[in-house]
């Protein structure tokens, strides 16, 4: 085990160490009776609020499922919106013009200083005023467009840092053999770093799960959160089951997706096709350290 | 133009967005640190307790929590957090999700930072005789500090955005406020320019300050 803070332990950490674990192991233990007993005294741990999710196959079609099928239509909706939005804004970022790239940074760091809450809010109004899209589908549209807004701005950074990242010597090579910068961009550039970039989108597309809830909870929109309430009140009164199995089914996606972006991080930088150049996470917080408008992975629904 | 701000507590609200802000930035300033503690200590069982934590929390939307804490915790459970009146209930409410949330970030900017000090250091400072307690003061602590100052900023400010979330029970701040006066007033574009600005003025002075503060602290290696 190398670690910095440590070394191997020898005897004397070795008995510290089972000590610890004791205390720890009780103070632990203590919190849980403490759960355990707060949630029996409300009635909470009663396996008729618990057994629906076990039994009743109806809990699962009518309410968890289909507030799946929302939260997973409005993030990949998001993504499939914001992807190309952003490859623009983060390209012309790097315009040599600056009347292109001044007004570029300007529209990125403003989405990305606003919560997106605040855009989802201004989206649903705006869509009730200015357009005739029925009542039914407005919270599906102000979510998505609160989300592009701000995944947009979040993917374009993403997509700067992954271009920034290229050796210089790749466009060098590209002017050498007389390709215009249109087409260096386009031919050279950008196709590498969406190799590197890979790892980093698909972390963002947890946040973009994440920030549905915020449609949920406050625009109407019947998503996975939003189930919580009609559920818990058919199968009487189990919220904290309820809440438990709807947390429980966002952690599994969640954690499905985090996990393929650090095996696809891993795997691309193993390969090392292309520059080998690959963004995970933490390569992007220093390639963007002045981090203005928040960091990726950050809306407001998901802190980071 | 701005007449119809009257009857609306712009400052107020805004106040409130600060104070949950600063609430919850000392609170899982706190936890975050026990956490990050927990996470490098060389007991494996709080290192499990500590990673398992970080990976659940993270993976629940924030939105799921502060409404648990309102509809699971208050409401089912009757923890009241020592409060009163509605309004505080909801407020202390608010913060203990947004800190639950926020400490699994930064313990995870924490922990890196602690892992951007060379091993070599570490064993250099064991070699001279120090022990676990002065190779983490005096060596390790003082070089992680100045390294996180800027994932720390970048937490703090999706923090500030994130006390939106808060309106989802009804605590009275910025968003919620927006919502109100958008229901109730035809200036749909003005109220969003003006709750934007707010927010603008919020992070992105800090944003500028801490990059500043960061470059300036980090230990150039």
């Amino acid at each position: 085990m190398s670690s910095v803070l440590y070394d191997v332990p020898g005897p004397r950490a070795k008995r510290r160490n089972v000590i610890l674990s004791v205390l720890f192991v009780v103070a632990f233990a203590a919190a849980l009776w403490w759960v355990y007993a707060k949630l029996d005294e409300k009635n909470q741990l009663d396996w008729a609020k618990w057994s629906p999710f076990f039994t009743d196959s109806r809990s699962w079609t009518t309410y968890i499922l289909p507030g799946l099928e929302n939260t997973l239509i409005a993030a990949a909706l998001a993504m499939v919106i914001a992807l190309p939005l952003g490859a623009v804004f983060g390209v012309s970022r790097l315009s040599d013009h600056s009347w292109v790239r001044w007004p570029s940074g300007a529209v990125v760091e403003f989405f990305r200083a606003i919560p997106v809450l605040i855009l989802m809010v201004f989206a649903n109004a705006a869509y009730a005023e200015f357009t005739d899209i029925s009542s039914e589908d407005r919270p599906l549209y102000a979510v998505v467009t609160g989300l592009v807004l701000y995944n947009a701005s979040v993917l374009a950074e993403i997509v700067r840092a992954g271009i920034l990242s290229l050796p210089k010597g790749q466009s060098e090579a590209a002017m050498a053999i007389g390709l215009r910068k249109n087409q260096t961009m386009r031919f050279v550039l950008l196709p590498q770093s969406v190799t590197a970039m890979l790892p980093a989108i698909v972390s963002q597309l947890v946040v973009i799960v994440k920030d549905t809830a915020l449609g949920g909870a406050l625009l109407n929109f019947s998503e996975l959160l939003a189930a919580v309430r009609p559920m818990s009140s058919f199968y009487g009164a189990n919220t904290i089951a309820s809440f438990t199995v709807v947390a429980v089914v966002f952690i599994a996606v969640n954690f499905a997706l985090t996990t393929f972006a650090s095996w696809l991080e891993g795997r691309l930088r193993r390969r090392k096709k292309g520059t080998g150049v690959v963004l995970g996470k933490d390569d992007l917080e220093e390639l963007n350290p002045a981090g203005i408008g928040g960091t990726h992975g950050t809306g407001a629904g998901g802190s980071i | 133009m701005f007449d119809f701000l009257e009857g609306y507590d712009l400052l107020e609200a805004f106040w409130t967005t600060v104070q949950l802000t600063v609430y919850s930035a000392i609170g899982s300033l706190i936890w975050g640190t026990l956490l990050a503690a927990m996470r490098v200590s060389p007991v494996p069982l709080m290192r499990g307790f500590g990673t398992t934590y970080v990976n659940v929390v993270r993976n629940i939307p924030l939105t799921i929590i502060i409404v648990f804490t309102s509809l699971g915790l208050f409401q089912t459970l009757g923890i009241d957090l020592g409060a009163e009146r509605f309004e505080t209930i909801n407020f202390r409410l608010a913060v203990l999700g947004l800190i639950a949330y926020t400490a699994a970030f930064v313990c995870e900017a924490l922990r890196s930072g602690i892992n951007t000090v060379p091993v070599g250091q570490a064993e250099a400072a064991r070699a001279i005789g120090l022990n676990f307690s002065q190779v983490l003061s005096l060596v390790i602590l003082p070089q992680a500090f100045r390294s996180v100052v800027g994932p720390l900023a970048n937490v703090l400010i999706a923090l500030t955005k994130n006390t939106t979330v808060a309106a989802a029970i009804g605590v009275a701040e910025a968003a919620l406020l927006m919502k109100e006066m958008i229901e109730n007033e035809a200036q749909l574009i003005l109220i969003s320019a003006i709750f934007a600005f707010g927010f603008c003025c919020l992070t992105l002075p800090t944003g500028l300050f801490l990059g500043w503060v960061s470059k300036k602290v980090a230990v150039k290696r």
